[in-house]
């Protein structure tokens, strides 16, 4: 056992905590808060693998970005504060085939590995792995910043109802009497021209 | 370094994150247990980048980073457009054949709730 084995329990020990609070806990904001821990203990568990530069990316776009996407989510979508009870569905069938699953996976690799030590290899820095980019992963890396922004405009298109029909936003006349005073907070800081889009084609 | 300890430990949040996906009735926290099981392949790939001794496990980490953080996306804009469609994000209570369609192909309906909202 050196010290890279203890801090690997150590960190697996709270990573594994974590992620099983995620899937019980009875609110739906604390499991966002525990994936936090979940992904921060990961991102431990990279660093004392080596993986110097994945784990600062980890935390940034995981912890930083994902988890405060998702508890945007939890809120937008009117989560309960306390907790609720509906959560969960039948947990007997979900929790044998995630025992199989885990269970299977871990035998497998347990199996393959045994107790085989092996010397940490020279760290992934920024360097290295950029070299390794740009090297050898120059077209997956191209096409995934055009994945990034299909990803974008797919996420601009559902959400907006009317650009999906393919309406496109028509200017507002001016002299129109607005009944719409009520409208949606999205529209009020649209300049005029875009504003009001959805009733304007929807007549 | 025993590298069956984070292999273990890869297995056993994939286990929880398929637990999770399955139990879960509340969308986001469904997208929350797929995430976990994103990590745990995670780790796979950066252990083994150590026993490979390249670096291309770190890079298909980083890529599968990036790739999560687009699904995160796309994944929150349709839980929050089902929400604005049914007032629920219990994926349960979803009856693809109950003649609600999404806004695409019913859009004066669905531009009518955007504008109650």
């Amino acid at each position: 056992m050196t010290v890279a084995d203890i801090l690997l329990l150590a960190l697996g020990a709270v990573t594994l905590g974590a992620a099983l609070l995620v899937v019980t806990t009875r609110h739906v904001v604390r499991a966002g808060l525990w994936l936090v821990v979940a992904l921060g203990g990961l991102a431990g568990c990279y660093l004392v693998l080596g993986a110097e530069l994945v784990a600062w990316v980890q935390v940034l776009l995981y912890v930083g970005a994902v988890v405060v996407l998702l508890l945007f989510a939890v809120m937008l979508t009117r989560a309960p504060i306390g907790p609720s009870r509906d959560l969960d569905r039948s947990r007997g069938p979900a929790a044998l085939i995630g025992l199989g699953a885990g269970g299977g996976l871990a035998v497998l690799l347990v199996d393959a590995y045994r107790w085989t030590v092996l010397e940490l290899p020279a760290a992934g820095t920024a360097g290295r792995l950029g070299e390794a980019v740009f090297r050898e992963w120059v077209l997956p890396f191209e096409v995934l910043s055009v994945l990034l922004l299909a990803a974008l405009v797919s996420a601009i298109v559902i959400s907006r109802p009317d650009v999906a029909a393919g309406r496109l936003p028509e200017p507002r006349r001016a002299a129109e009497p607005s009944p719409d005073d009520g409208r949606s907070p999205d529209d009020a800081g649209q300049p005029a021209s875009l504003g009001g889009s959805a009733r304007g084609g929807g007549e | 370094m025993h590298p069956v300890i984070p292999y273990l430990l890869a297995a056993l949040l994939f286990g929880i994150g398929v637990y999770g996906v399955l139990a879960r009735r509340n969308a986001v926290l469904v997208l929350m247990a797929v995430e976990l099981m994103l990590n745990a392949v995670n780790l796979v790939l950066v252990t083994a980048d150590a026993t490979l001794r390249q670096h291309t496990g770190q890079v298909f980490t980083l890529f599968v980073i990036v790739l999560a953080a687009a699904e995160i996306g796309v994944g929150l804009a349709i839980v929050l457009q089902l929400y604005r469609l049914r007032r629920s994000v219990i994926t349960d209570s979803i009856d693809a054949a109950d003649g609600t369609v999404f806004p695409s192909a019913e859009p004066a309906s669905a531009a009518d709730r955007m504008e109650a909202r």
